[in-house]
């Protein structure tokens, strides 16, 4: 948390000089921590001055580089309202903006202090923190995290899982004898329950906004790059530590397996001991979550039934006088749900575009069968994304059927569209009343041109096969370049 | 229910022109009411199920000509009714009959031994003549179940003919048989089908019996990668 606050404060610098300096705060940082290792954690004279030492010559960076930017330390004009979190100028839980706003200081030294307390108190400023943060009631809400969370039993629970897997490592820790670590022992167990309580029971503005804040570490999938490599600069940095924490002490590698499998019995002792009590509170907060998403989706499900089936149900019943305008309702809705049962693809979701050749024929389905009354009966034979090509096809095959529709007088149009290695092949066929080709008249014949030219262009090819009385078949063929364009589904 | 006493009397044969005797299994009352209003002038309804087992049962009993099967039932798919009606009385013929076009269910029940599959939208004098079809003992395929078909023996020459257990004559379907398929799906008749080839309707309908038993026998991966493949997509 300390880290943040001195990198956030980052933003108020303005040049690289600075920036580094900000660097160097974190550099003393480290040389606090590790001095504080040094000493014991009953607080030997040594301990005392050195950090004193180190936090001094922090602070007197840090006012002269305030100083240096121009950010006046003086005291402006205290509210004099009671104390809350600052939800608007926040960085974490907005703590250091409300007493900042209470007591009319500027919010970045509140923050200096707030981390260069943290230092000194060697973390017990942090856990300060997160209680506050837990009872300080947000600016313009009623009630604290805290009292949202005494009914979280769950999330209490978890907080005591936690604790107690701290609690297991610390014991190991001071087990080997490293007793700086367990100097934060206390802060770290307080921030890490506050913090999961806070994280369940905050509003879900500031549980969004804290979720933004974990992205780099939490979401490795779907981050962007420069957050994907924070990530792993940090685990790395970590690990180097890690590593140089474990060698230090000691002159050769084998000397270190001996603790080592200590710690690993003893890992495996305590996960024998508490392991199903914190699995149980694990799996307590994935089923509730589990709950959640189930609840969210037949919500969703209600919502989605509501506005197309029973939406439609209604219409049928008002025009049941109208069969024509039942059946084409009733097979519109049939599709709509089908599709949504078993391509996954939800009502009204449909944007008009279609990327593969079933998509485009399914189209041209709907379509024509909302706009024109009569039924199409598609079938597609494989699949394969559409280019250039394809999509001038499907548009002409669009128009012969919309051209069917229009004239041929018959019920059904069949749409037929097969996907081979080589072509591409659609047909559209009525059983209408049929024309002569060759005694078309001229409209009718502009729009055959139209279909034959569009696809001839492209290098297909357009047949069409009527007679009087016996319906109308266009064939439309496009050649495909084999080589780069496999069947989606062979 | 009530015409099962007069269709007992009825046991003629399809062969002797009597009509057929059709059993009916869908899990909505409505749509059995309206299949057996629509139907009642040109077959004998001899009796009706709403789910598996109960189906199982009943049509053990009266032994119909033709059974029409919808393919999703509530206590499972309507291919647990055809292969358990199958290994007692294979006499039984069965219709799928859908609303549904998922096309691995068609296909569980067409490799079940039915012997035909018709969408629910299909017209009454369509589907009596597809009951007759079946009846008398041939494949009846709609535009769909032919896509369908198509899509699911869709060579792929490289993988296949190297298998060891490779059989030609099940795993594949010869170039006739896929033209034949194709224009069903463009929606030709049998009869048309047949003018367009230059065959006679008994060939067309030959073909597609064959195909039909390549459905039913190929033990090829294909087939059930396929349907598992469209689960996903």
């Amino acid at each position: 948390m300390a880290a943040r606050a001195v990198i956030a404060d980052d933003g108020h610098m303005a040049d690289q000089a600075d920036a580094a300096g900000c660097w160097d705060a974190a550099a003393g940082q480290q040389a606090a921590s590790a001095s504080r290792s040094a000493g014991s954690w009953q607080g030997s004279g040594g301990y005392e001055s050195s950090a004193r030492t180190a936090d001094r010559a922090g602070r007197g960076q840090r006012t002269s580089r305030l100083e240096s930017l121009g950010i006046r330390v003086s005291r402006g004009p205290a509210s004099g309202r009671p104390l809350r979190r600052q939800v608007e100028g926040r960085l974490i839980g907005g703590v250091a903006a409300g007493i900042a706003d209470r007591t009319g200081f500027d919010v970045s030294l509140i923050r200096a202090a707030l981390v260069v307390l943290a230092l000194i108190t060697s973390g017990f400023c942090a856990a300060a923190y997160v209680v506050a943060w837990l009872l300080i009631p947000a600016q313009g809400a009623d009630v604290s995290i805290g009292t949202r969370a005494l009914g979280d039993r769950r999330g209490i629970g978890l907080a005591a899982a936690l604790t107690s897997a701290l609690v297991a490592g610390l014991v190991i820790a001071s087990a080997l004898q490293a007793s700086w670590v367990s100097s934060l022992a206390f802060p770290a167990i307080v921030c890490a329950a506050g913090l999961v309580l806070i994280f369940r029971n905050a509003p879900e503005d500031e549980r969004e906004y804290l979720r933004e804040l974990a992205d780099p570490v939490a979401r490795g999938r779907g981050a962007s790059r420069s957050r994907r490599l924070l990530r792993v600069g940090i685990a790395i940095v970590l690990l180097v530590l890690g590593l140089v924490a474990l060698l230090s002490g000691h002159q050769n590698a084998a000397a270190l397996l001996r603790p080592l499998a200590g710690v690993l019995l003893l890992i495996g002792g305590i996960a024998l001991a508490f392991g199903p009590w914190w699995l149980r509170a694990a799996r307590a907060a994935v089923d509730e979550r589990q709950a959640r998403i189930r609840a969210e989706e037949r919500a969703e499900m209600a919502t989605r039934v509501h506005d197309s089936v029973l939406q439609t149900l209604a219409l049928i019943q008002r025009r049941s006088g109208d069969p024509q305008q039942v059946t084409k309702l009733a097979r519109a809705q049939e599709r709509e749900l089908r599709e949504w049962l078993f391509d996954g693809r939800a009502p009204g979701s449909m944007d008009g575009q279609a990327a593969t050749v079933a998509d485009g024929v399914r189209l041209i389905q709907q379509d024509v069968e909302a706009q024109h009354g009569i039924s199409v009966d598609a079938v597609t034979v494989g699949d394969c994304n559409l280019d250039e090509e394809l999509t001038a096809l499907l548009a002409a095959a669009r128009e012969a059927t919309v051209n069917a529709a229009k004239w041929s007088g018959a019920p059904v149009v069949s749409l037929f569209a097969e996907v081979e290695p080589e072509a591409v092949s659609l047909f559209v066929r009525d059983r209408g009343r049929g024309f002569d080709p060759d005694a078309v008249p001229d409209d009718r014949k502009g729009l055959a041109e139209s279909v034959r030219a569009r696809v001839a262009r492209r290098g297909g090819a357009v047949t069409i096969r009527s007679a009087p009385g016996a319906g109308t078949e266009v064939s439309l063929v496009m050649p495909r370049l084999a080589a780069d364009r496999m069947p989606r589904r062979p | 229910m009530s015409a099962l006493g007069a269709a007992s009397g009825t046991a003629a044969t399809l062969a002797g022109g009597g009509r057929p005797r059709v059993f009916l299994v869908d899990d909505h009352g409505m749509f059995r009411s309206g299949v057996r209003s629509e139907l009642s002038g040109e077959v004998d309804i001899v009796g009706e199920a709403a789910d598996v087992n109960p189906a199982i049962s009943e049509i053990s009993q009266c032994l119909p000509d033709v059974v029409l099967l919808d393919v999703h039932l509530p206590g499972g798919g309507g291919q647990d009714v055809v292969a358990a009606v199958k290994a007692q009385h294979p006499e039984v013929k069965f219709l799928a009959l859908s609303a549904s076009d998922a096309p691995e269910d068609v296909i569980a029940v067409i490799r079940a031994g039915a012997r035909g599959y018709v969408t629910k939208t299909i017209s009454a004098a369509e589907l009596v003549d597809a009951i007759r079809r079946v009846g008398a003992g041939d494949a009846v395929f709609s535009p769909r179940l032919a896509g369908f078909v198509l899509d699911a023996f869709a060579a792929v020459p490289g993988i296949d003919v190297n298998r060891a257990s490779f059989d030609p004559e099940l795993d594949q379907l010869t170039a006739r048989e896929r033209e034949v398929l194709r224009l069903i799906a463009r929606g030709y008749t049998y009869r048309e089908v047949a003018r367009e080839l230059f065959i006679s309707v008994k060939t067309v309908e030959s073909h597609v019996s064959s195909v039909l038993r390549k459905l039913q026998l190929s033990s090829r991966h294909q087939l059930t990668r396929w349907a598992a493949e469209r689960r996903l997509t």
